[in-house]
């Protein structure tokens, strides 16, 4: 049905976007769940999940106790399924999607007889087809010839129905588990002092970092949790300057973290996540003095990051723009290389930039003598103009005022200054003398 | 029967370059020209460079404009407080691989403050430089210097550096001319020098 047609019969009907990517991972984590009834699950299409459960039912105490434990579950968790027990994979994935149940060992064909053809996971087209000369259900299949079956509707269709009847082997491919870096501690004792979080903390780092190291990729980030005997919960995150697995180095960085922790009555248990993971390639170990220095300055960002913010540890990057305040990019230091500037011919730039600042008892243009920041000015020498124009694809409301004329003034108080007017924007003014702004102090 | 003679050669050391800051200390520029007086360390000194300005601050490097080299080496921490700001110091001065710190304290620093600086740097082998506001500076600083930039010719960029404090050492003031913002540093060898007698250490 389509939404307008459902609006008009309900126009009050609530409608949400589809979030595949969260349905998908929702599917993923009830797949993880359900490895507890089967060693072998696969999810199914977009809405289901698969599981062999050869050999496992006399644990639940039989299949039909089995299903009754995995619907009773689900339903306290709040999701509506329906589940079915089958033979043949396709058999199961047949009675499932069409009210689920059991189909006893042997009696395949009676099982799912009942169901209509589209159970069998054939087109729509040879649903179609199938319907248009009178067989509607599977049990009207089941007895017919297979020649002349797979010459008018297809190969596709016989091997749909011999998978569903266990005459065609299709295993459960279950995917490979992604590998979960986390772990965790219980404690026989609570323990209080921060030396002891420490170690234990060193423990658990051994293992994740060991962990870390057999899949090759190394923490962005790591989050300890602490559990408190009173139910308490506390949390210390770090964030690390480029991916590592190095206990000791991770550990230190911790050290802050874990002081400010209260520990009330104790602290019983203990859990280590890694929430961000980077590719890390193997790499050689307290080499030259050019990796330890690298070292030791990524560890200086990641301690400095963890206290001001690592939007607050910058890098100059060199940018494409001629307007001076995109002509570099102060992006964070630990999620960007240095790139060396390319050499750039033109007129010479100023050391330092800041947001203009207009210039008062302007005479003369380019300017005599002026006031900036209190204090007067008289110009020895000035060279310019040069005429930046502004970005006409970027709406940058600095440069609303139009193109720029920038001069390097030297005055006679000794300061190199970056001046610049703004022609465009007097032939609009009422009267009086050019606007005058600085942006830039030279060497 | 062996005499053993111990000579010990008191060896001058200090450098032939005014203008090498003695290493593992702190030092203090003020004065309009102290960040030309930076850039001009920063180009001098080899390894990562890191400057610290507090977030407030608004005028900032401009990478085109910096001495060549300078730019891809340069960390820039803006820490939010005065404290923040006084951590990432110590913090830098303290990590080996740095070559120069260079820092903008907003506040007059502390002797305490001071002096934390000078054992960082002594513990780390850093140099450090703080851009200071006029007499806003320590008294555990090695040296400090007075940086103004002066009207020039039209094929020269003048500075006059005044070393107002020194530790071990004289006090002096030189006329030099460094073209902050061209690719090669150098000194130019007719730097003129004043010989009259240097204003009283403060």
């Amino acid at each position: 049905m389509a939404l307008a047609d459902a609006r008009a019969i309900c126009p009050d009907l609530a409608t949400r976007p589809a979030d595949l990517a969260t349905d998908a991972a929702a599917l993923a984590s009830l797949r993880r769940w359900a490895s507890r009834y089967a060693p072998m699950v696969a999810s199914d299409g977009s809405d289901g999940l698969m599981a062999d459960i050869s050999g496992v039912p006399h644990l639940f105490g039989g299949e039909a106790d089995l299903r009754e434990d995995l619907q009773a579950r689900l339903e306290r968790a709040g999701l509506a399924a329906i589940s079915a027990i089958a033979g043949t994979r396709g058999a199961a994935h047949a009675l499932a999607r069409h009210g689920g149940g059991i189909v006893a060992d042997g009696r395949l064909a009676e099982g799912i007889g009942r169901l209509p053809v589209t159970a069998l996971r054939v087109d729509h087209d040879t649903a179609e087809a199938l319907a248009r000369v009178g067989l509607s259900r599977i049990s009207d299949l089941i007895n017919l010839p297979r020649a002349p079956l797979a010459r008018r509707f297809g190969q596709g269709l016989v091997m749909r129905l011999d998978q569903a009847l266990g005459q065609y082997a299709e295993p459960v491919a279950a995917e490979p588990e992604a590998p979960h870096f986390g772990v965790r501690m219980t404690l026989p004792e609570p323990i209080g002092l921060q030396a002891d979080v420490m170690v234990g903390l060193e423990r658990l780092l051994d293992r994740l970092c060991a962990k870390l190291a057999q899949h090759r990729m190394g923490a962005r980030r790591v989050r300890l949790e602490l559990r408190r005997v009173d139910h308490g919960a506390m949390q210390v995150e770090i964030g690390l300057a480029r991916p590592m697995r190095d206990p000791v180095r991770i550990a230190a960085l911790f050290a802050k973290g874990v002081d400010e922790i209260d520990s009330g009555f104790g602290i019983d248990a203990m859990r280590l996540s890694v929430p961000v993971v980077e590719a890390l390639a193997p790499e050689q170990i307290g080499g030259g003095p050019t990796i330890r220095h690298e070292d030791a300055l990524a560890d200086l960002l990641s301690s400095i990051g963890n206290r001001i913010g690592f939007d607050r540890v910058l890098r100059l990057l060199p940018a494409d723009s001629r307007i001076p305040e995109r002509s570099f990019l102060l992006a964070p230091a630990v999620y960007t290389a240095p790139e060396a500037l390319r050499h750039q011919a033109g007129p010479q730039r100023p050391i330092t930039l800041f947001p203009p600042e207009p210039v008062m008892a302007v005479s003369g243009s380019p300017p005599a003598s002026f006031r900036w920041r209190r204090m007067r000015f008289t110009t020895l020498r000035a060279m310019g103009p040069e005429r930046i124009t502004p970005e006409w694809w970027f709406d940058d409301p600095a440069w609303r005022s139009g193109l720029r004329d920038y001069w390097r003034i030297e005055t006679q108080q000794g300061p190199r200054l970056w001046l610049f007017t703004t022609p465009q924007a007097q032939a609009w003014q009422a009267s009086g003398g050019a606007d005058w702004y600085a942006q830039g102090e030279f060497a | 029967m062996w005499l053993k003679v111990c000579v010990t050669m008191r060896v001058d050391s200090a450098p032939p370059d005014p203008f090498s800051l003695r290493p593992k200390r702190v030092h203090e520029a003020e004065g309009r020209g102290r960040r030309a007086f930076a850039l001009f360390q920063a180009a001098r000194h080899s390894g990562p460079l890191v400057w610290i300005l507090p977030a407030h601050a608004v005028e900032v490097p401009m990478l085109r404009g910096l001495p060549k080299g300078v730019g891809e080496r340069l960390h820039l921490l803006r820490p939010v407080n005065e404290t923040d700001l006084l951590w990432c110091i110590e913090e830098a001065l303290r990590a080996a691989p740095v070559g120069l710190v260079i820092a903008e304290p907003s506040q007059p620093l502390s002797l305490t403050a001071g002096r934390r600086f000078q054992l960082a740097a002594e513990a780390g082998q850093t140099t450090g430089l703080m851009l200071i506001q006029t007499d806003a500076g320590s008294n555990a600083t090695e040296t400090r210097w007075n940086c103004e930039p002066m009207a020039s010719n039209p094929d020269s960029t003048l500075h006059h550096w005044t070393l107002k404090k020194n530790k071990q050492g004289t006090l002096r003031s030189w006329i030099l001319n460094w073209n902050g913002a061209s690719a090669a540093v150098h000194m130019v060898s007719e730097a003129g020098e004043r010989y009259q007698p240097a204003e009283p250490a403060r």
